[in-house]
């Protein structure tokens, strides 16, 4: 006989690391650089968007013709609904409509992180049913997967833009136009999940216990991808919050009244020239979120999903 | 190899297919009826009867997809009544500018991201690596307008080095061209860049661990030959599908920058159709873009069998 227990030994070890391992997957993920500095600007954030009115600004959409195109800084006065004339400092100067950029670009926080975070759980709802359905259901897959790639092969600013246009820029079709075209790649990642976990023995022994199909896909299958739509999903709402930008920027998405970096932006622009802070702070805020998130979502990849670190 | 190439056009069929039924789908799926809708809001009753009966409107929804089809199909987009012009005339008008950002876009970022990404690859865990990394993470999280005004701020109007806007078609010497070009295009590399510099890094590094790199250390090769012939050469299919797939990105910001930098090219052309309900020109402009797209991803497929001699179709 050979010597009997390296074999089953190394099996054991392997086993109890795995063990190890999912134990300290958050331990991990706490002890992770990128998610404690991602994190911790995005809780600065998320605190900046719920305590907004308290941070010194005024009603972002109020405007005093007597406070036009002032300098960061600058004091002058604003008018507010009672139609009193208050004394007020411009951190951030004020547009050519003399509203405060500095309130506009802190209630601006609300819509980015509100559209981000809506965009990812849309595509994510949307993607996980279409995901499994195609990953189990197998005639299904066929047709669907090609009307997924006919979805990418549509660049997805083109989808966002031609859909708020057709039904007019609120906050609900907005977020409905961007999460639409991301659909298709949380589909095909969790497809693919799907295919590889279905083979799994586990999935096998609830088969064979008569399982039915929808308890299988829904408490064997999907608890396994969690991870990696964790990490999906910040993509996604990074990407959202950029894309919402753009529409504001182009004068597609939300009314220009409402008070996001995009519309602050496309408001400045006409102005560049003269007063390039009416770009530029709404400008540092939307890329430090998007930053943020990004660096956030590298972080839980390192950490949940090593695999797909990996790959990229 | 033949063989291959019909059976990958074939392919595409479908994929364009189901751009074509979504296109149409959005149109119908608008509210109002369609005819009106494409005919514009100055339009008369008889236009929009004119239109009405061109498209078969008041037929069964798949014979009014198979006219529509068949229209787009022969080359007949539509007409804009925003510009009053054929939607195809248009294009035409609107197609060089963008061709030309696009062009000199990737030859920048190509140009600039595989020797990053080598680099970084060779000098993996350094400063270097850790440096384009962190480039690559900020690249994917500036916006593309925020960059674009921030390098017009600098370069344009501190500088004075380079015009601030507008676009001289290459037929009016290449000098100028260049001028109004390089800056939109930089801008637009960026993104660009950071996605294949990344690919590229990953790429290499699966490489460069492989035997036949130590063994061509071993015969004495220069290092320089190592990292092209043997690590970069292996390591080209990757590169090759990110470069295709990142056209989606790239036409995305095409909408983004020439808005900023006033090219009157299809990016400008597709966000003043948007916000004039051009229907025709909105289509004729997502059609044309989404068969650029699947094509440049066709020729992607096709490089493989030149990148990768093992790869026969």
């Amino acid at each position: 006989m050979e010597t009997p227990d390296a074999r089953q030994y190394e099996a054991l070890s392997v086993e109890s690391a795995a063990v190890v391992r999912r134990e300290s997957a958050w331990q991990r993920v706490k002890r992770n650089w990128s998610v404690r500095i991602g994190g911790a600007v995005l809780v600065v954030l998320l605190l900046v968007a719920l305590i907004a009115p308290f941070l010194g600004t005024v009603d972002p959409t109020l405007f005093d013709a007597a406070s036009r195109d002032l300098l960061p800084g600058q004091a002058g006065e604003i008018t507010t609904l009672e139609g009193e004339t208050v004394k007020h400092s411009f951190l951030m100067g004020s547009d050519s409509f003399g509203r405060d950029i500095y309130s506009r670009v802190v209630y601006g926080t609300r819509v980015s992180l509100i559209v981000g975070v809506a965009t990812a759980l849309l595509a994510l709802a949307f993607g996980i049913v279409l995901g499994l359905s195609a990953g189990y259901l197998r005639w299904l897959d066929g047709i669907l997967m090609r009307v997924m790639d006919g979805i990418m092969a549509i660049p997805a600013i083109l989808i966002a833009i031609s859909l708020v246009a057709m039904w007019k820029g609120s906050l609900l079709t907005v977020v409905i136009a961007i999460a639409i075209p991301e659909i298709p790649r949380v589909t095909r990642l969790v497809r693919s999940l799907v295919l590889t976990i279905r083979e799994e023995p586990y999935v096998e022994a609830a088969l064979s216990l008569g399982t039915p199909t929808w308890k299988i896909m829904f408490s064997h299958i999907l608890p396994n991808t969690v991870a990696p739509l964790v990490v999906q999903g910040t993509y996604i709402c990074a990407a959202g919050i950029l894309t919402e930008a753009i529409l504001s920027f182009l004068g597609v998405g939300l009314p220009p009244d409402i008070p996001t970096w995009g519309n602050v932006m496309a408001e400045g622009r006409a102005q560049f020239n003269e007063y390039p802070h009416n770009i530029f702070f709404p400008g540092i805020f939307l890329a430090a979120t998007v930053l943020a998130v990004n660096i956030l979502g590298d972080g839980l990849r390192d950490t949940l999903d090593p695999k797909m670190a990996k790959r990229v | 190899m033949y063989a291959f190439l019909a059976r990958r056009l074939l392919a595409t069929i479908p994929v364009l297919a189901i751009v074509a039924v979504l296109v149409f789908l959005m149109l119908r799926l608008t509210p109002g009826d369609p005819a009106a809708i494409l005919a514009g809001d100055a339009a008369n009753t008889e236009q929009i009867a004119q239109i009405r009966a061109g498209l078969g409107l008041d037929r069964p929804v798949p014979v009014q997809f198979m006219i529509w089809l068949g229209n787009m199909l022969s080359g007949d987009l539509g007409e804009s009544f925003y510009y009053k012009m054929k939607v195809t005339a248009l294009i035409g008008q609107r197609i060089e500018p963008t061709l030309s950002l696009a062009a000199l876009t990737i030859a920048i970022a190509v140009l600039t991201a595989v020797p990053l990404g080598v680099l970084a690859a060779w000098r993996f865990g350094g400063w270097f690596d850790r440096a384009l990394m962190g480039f690559a993470v900020m690249g994917f999280s500036v916006p593309v307008f925020v960059l674009a005004y921030i390098l017009i701020w600098i370069v344009s109007l501190k500088l004075g080095w380079l015009p601030v806007q507008g676009y001289r078609r290459i037929a009016d010497g290449f000098g100028p061209w260049l001028q109004h070009l390089i800056l939109p295009s930089i801008t637009l590399s960026v993104i660009y860049i950071a996605l294949i510099a990344r690919v590229t890094r990953a790429s290499v590094l699966e490489t460069l661990g492989e035997d036949y790199i130590r063994t061509a250390r071993a015969k004495g090769l220069r290092e320089a030959r190592v990292l092209v012939r043997h690590a970069l050469a292996n390591a080209a299919v990757p590169i090759a599908t990110i470069i295709g797939i990142g056209i989606a990105l790239l036409i995305g910001g095409v909408v983004v920058t020439e808005s900023v930098y006033a090219i009157p090219g299809l990016g400008r052309l597709t966000v003043d159709a948007v916000l004039a309900r051009d229907f025709p020109t909105i289509q004729g402009v997502i059609l044309l873009f989404s068969l650029f797209y699947v094509l440049i991803n066709l020729l992607v497929d096709l490089s493989y069998v030149i990148l990768d001699p093992r790869i026969r179709y």
